[in-house]
């Protein structure tokens, strides 16, 4: 049995797409609007907006977020900025243009249509955050400030100081409360799905335990939007926030969702360097200090224990500038979270452990004045010297890459549905846009067209296409499915075992960190798949959870996450030791060019991986969604 | 590092909780205050104990989610520092570290240092927003916006929504946090249309979740991670003041109790 994975990608010429299909969709008729209760789990950019704007349609809208408050999001930690085709800047930024960009800076593996629609929504997304406040920078003209950002070479990002994220974020939130006040959405704070109900084959509910109570509860709606973000956590150690989980969409995989290409993570150059053991997350640098910032490290090994300034400029690496000239410190950040990877393997990182390399601003401060910079990137320095206690007005900064953003996710549709239909889903979460390599200031521009603008169409489209019967609280597939998350919590809670959740997720981290992070081979593929079994079977007979269920429960939470990271780990080097090639962030050492850069082969593997649960016990079946290029030529990326 | 921590237990929010002494013994000054609690915590359940709860998550100092008074402050002794992003070197080797909840009538206990600060949430739902629903904004550029006004709305929109403000006022008042939000919108030109109410309807609601009123400590902006200025709330009671004589109907028909 394999899946159906049809796109349902539009006929007609590129640019026409979008708009041929808005007018060919279905809409519900208004009055009937309120008739339809939409779930919308996760409150983040593409999960607010999408509760928000649904409900201001006249949809009946529940949206949940395990925060306590859906402010909390992890969008809200953004910092560098949105992409938009705006080309306010006059340097030949077009939405083609945009389109071309993300296509090749995600190395050839996105949807072409996909793509372009984002490219196109992009310029409205930044009217409508400036019409609900969203406070960008300006030139002194009172317009908007552009800044070139992450490897692209023309000014078409926004920014709110470093902290366009949160403002974004605000923006979508304070709709989302706007419409909570109205009373279109009912908003469950610190609730957390656990899992997907199908009903004939239709995504119809999911089961929810409240963090305070610990209730188990089914909630039941026409359609399921997850817009609950990626799954980093899977590494331990990445810059999501501390709850960042893939449980919503693990369990819509278990029940018939396909998961595609899981294997693509990206890793972010500019992070603060791991400190020691107790590390428990990582703090991104925003890539904009990239603008201004030079990276280096020594040449000579021996140099690397000297304070920076006792380096002097001949002795000097500018690894980035050397290797890549026309891109430079821009370079994509998987071509420069590699190239950090390789000078510290070369024995000439710097800092604690070796692991890390110079972001230097001396130049740059130099050249425009410590006042500049600071009004540029104040927050950045004052964050980076909390952490570090090390003044980066007067040292460089040391930087070394974490994981940072999963293109893979859900497979899904032009629509954003799932393979499950009536389960939709937004942002991070699905697969769509990035193919193997996210470019900067990308992931807020997705999160929000997915959230906006594409699914409060699509959804429509499906409710007025489909007869959807009533589904009670007494259905059999509603009590199984609450029976399930009960009993799962039981058996969690019933282990009693010796070692702690947290040392089990820092194990499953280190496995996965060196075997399926920046590079990638056979060999160690293999090995991961031979050890995470057996930390997974270790996990669930010796894991210990004190506490009860009927209660805050924070290690009970975090245990259910990492039992479901257990699984999708491996998944995950299944798709890397499957796809032979190197593409983006997905790096297979066997497979390169003579000068060490990613070696695609289009010829095997342009498609996507949309894996399929086969039950507990069976491997998950492989299925292609082939790539279809029909407007561009697919070429090497170079960024020489 | 070697502690004693004097960590604030309370079962949950009807249970009695009170101060419970802990050692925390080899602790690196490289440690954020969370991560010591982390270590805490992870040897507290390898003994049988339960864990100290306490909220966090992005870990940079932006979600707004951790905060806890220490040695009676809130987020700590360092100036414009979340909790989080408070690093053990603030501290010496031997100190009692005194760890509560914000404490506050408007943000009830949950468990240990979990409170609820559902409050906010619903003083920005009385009118924390430009209404400006998708898809009927002109083009970005159409309104130009002196950058002065724009930085200024930045500053004031820098809140996290964290509530030490709440926590370090003596009247637990949340008027920094609700002006800083008057302030953002209300000076920008989009903002203009519902300026009035708007500030009318989030002091109302304020006033109603039971948070007390600003006499000017300035304890509030000596806490804030984010260096948020009390000037938003001499901004917040211009407009409320405006309003409440001018427009006192008109703000009557929004907002509600979220």
């Amino acid at each position: 049995m394999t899946l159906e994975l049809n796109a349902r990608i539009p006929a007609g010429p590129l640019a026409d797409k979008w708009d041929k299909h808005r007018f060919e969709m279905k809409l519900v008729n208004p009055a009937n609007k309120r008739k339809y209760t939409i779930i919308v789990v996760g409150s983040g950019l593409a999960g607010g907006a999408a509760a928000a704007t649904l409900s201001e349609l006249g949809y009946n809208v529940r949206c949940y977020c395990y925060q306590d408050s859906p402010r909390r999001a992890h969008s809200i930690a953004a910092q560098g900025g949105i992409n938009a085709a705006k080309n306010y800047q006059n340097d030949g930024d077009s939405i083609q243009r945009l389109f071309y960009d993300t296509i090749k800076g995600g190395d050839f593996r996105a949807r072409e249509a996909n793509v372009y629609r984002l490219a196109q929504i992009s310029v409205n997304i930044i009217d409508q955050c400036v019409a609900q406040g969203v406070p960008f920078a300006r030139e002194y003209g009172g317009l908007l400030a552009n800044r070139s950002f992450g490897g692209a070479q023309v000014s078409r990002t926004f920014y709110a100081r470093g902290q366009t994220g949160q403002q974004l974020l605000l923006g979508a939130y304070q709709a989302l409360e706007k419409e909570i006040a109205k009373g279109g959405v009912k908003m469950f704070p610190r609730a957390e799905m656990l899992d997907l109900i199908v009903v004939n084959g239709r995504a119809r509910g999911i089961v929810v335990r409240d963090e305070l109570t610990g209730t188990i509860e089914p909630h039941l709606a026409d359609a399921v939007v997850l817009a609950t973000g990626g799954y980093g956590n899977v590494f331990y150690l990445s810059t999501n926030a501390k709850g960042c989980n893939a449980t919503a969409i693990w369990r819509a995989h278990k029940r018939g969702a396909a998961f595609a290409n899981p294997c693509y993570t990206q890793i972010h150059p500019t992070c603060i360097p791991v400190a020691g053991e107790h590390q428990s997350k990582l703090t991104l640098m925003s890539e904009s200090l990239r603008n201004d910032g030079r990276v280096w490290v020594p040449k000579r090994k021996e140099d690397v224990g000297k304070s920076p300034t006792d380096v002097p400029e001949q002795d000097r690496d500018y690894y980035l500038e050397r290797k890549y000239p026309s891109f430079g410190n821009l370079s994509p950040r998987d071509i420069a979270s590699r190239a950090a990877k390789e000078a510290c393997d070369d024995g000439r990182g710097v800092g604690p452990g070796g692991r890390g390399v110079y972001l230097d601003f001396a130049d740059a401060i130099k050249r425009l004045g410590e006042d500049r910079i600071r009004e540029r990137y104040g927050n950045l320095f004052e964050m980076y010297e909390r952490i570090t206690a090390e003044n980066p007005y007067k040292v460089p900064m040391r930087i070394y890459p974490a994981v940072h953003y999963t293109m893979g996710g859900l497979w899904v549709d032009y629509n954003l549905m799932s393979t499950v239909p009536g389960l939709h889903v937004a942002g991070e979460a699905n697969f769509s846009d990035h193919g193997a390599n996210r470019l900067g200031a990308s992931a807020l521009m997705q999160g929000l067209a997915d959230g906006y603008f594409v699914l409060p169409n699509t959804i429509g489209d499906y409710l007025a296409s489909n007869r959807l019967e009533q589904v009670s609280a007494d259905a059999p597939e509603v009590k199984a499915a609450v029976a399930e998350v009960q009993q799962r919590t039981n058996k969690l809670l019933g282990i009693k075992g010796k070692r702690t959740v947290a040392s089990f997720h820092r194990d499953l981290g280190r496995i996965m960190w060196e075997y399926c992070g920046m590079a990638r081979d056979a060999a160690g593929l293999r090995k991961a798949l031979e050890l995470i079994p057996q930390l997974r079977e270790e996990f669930w007979r010796d894991v210990r959870i004190p506490g009860a269920g009927a209660e805050l429960n924070q290690t009970l939470e975090h245990a259910g996450r990492l039992a479901d990271f257990l699984e999708l780990g491996e998944l995950m080097c299944r798709d890397a030791l499957h796809r032979e090639e190197s593409c983006g962030g997905h790096f297979r050492t066997e497979h390169q060019t003579p000068d060490g850069e990613a070696l695609r082969d289009d010829e095997h593997f342009a498609y996507v991986a949309a894996w399929q649960w086969m039950g507990e016990g069976t491997p998950q079946q492989l299925n292609k969604e082939p790539l279809v290029y029909e407007n561009i030529k697919l070429s090497q990326r170079s960024y020489k | 590092m070697n502690l004693t921590l004097r960590v604030w237990r309370q079962p949950g929010p009807d249970a009695a909780g009170g101060l419970k002494e802990y050692k925390a013994t080899d602790i690196s000054p490289d440690m954020s205050f969370l991560e010591m609690l982390d270590v805490v915590n992870e040897r507290l359940i390898e003994a049988g104990d339960l864990p100290i709860a306490f909220d966090h998550d992005c870990r940079e100092g932006i979600c707004g989610s951790c905060g806890v008074m220490i040695n009676g402050v809130a987020h700590g002794p360092s100036k414009a520092t979340a909790t989080c992003q408070l690093h053990m070197r603030s501290f010496s080797d031997g100190d009692t570290i005194v760890i509560e909840p914000w404490r506050a009538r408007a943000f009830p206990v949950i468990r240990d240092l979990v409170v609820n600060r559902g409050a906010l949430d619903r003083i920005i739902a009385a009118g924390g927003f430009i209404t400006a629903p998708t898809g009927s904004a002109q083009d970005a550029n159409a309104l130009p916006i002196p950058k002065q006004d724009s930085d200024a709305a930045m500053d004031a929109a820098a809140c996290i929504g964290c509530g030490a403000c709440v926590a370090a006022c003596p009247n637990g008042s949340a008027s920094l946090f609700t002006g800083a939000k008057i302030s953002h919108l209300g000076l920008l030109p989009q903002g203009q249309p519902e300026r009035f109410r708007r500030a009318l309807n989030m002091v109302t609601q304020m006033d109603l979740e039971t948070f007390g009123h600003c006499t000017l400590f300035g304890e509030c902006q000596e806490a804030c991670p984010k260096e948020i200025s009390i000037d938003v709330i001499s901004r917040m009671n211009r407009d409320f003041l405006r309003a409440a004589v001018t427009a006192p109907a008109a703000a009557a028909s929004s907002g509600g109790d979220g």
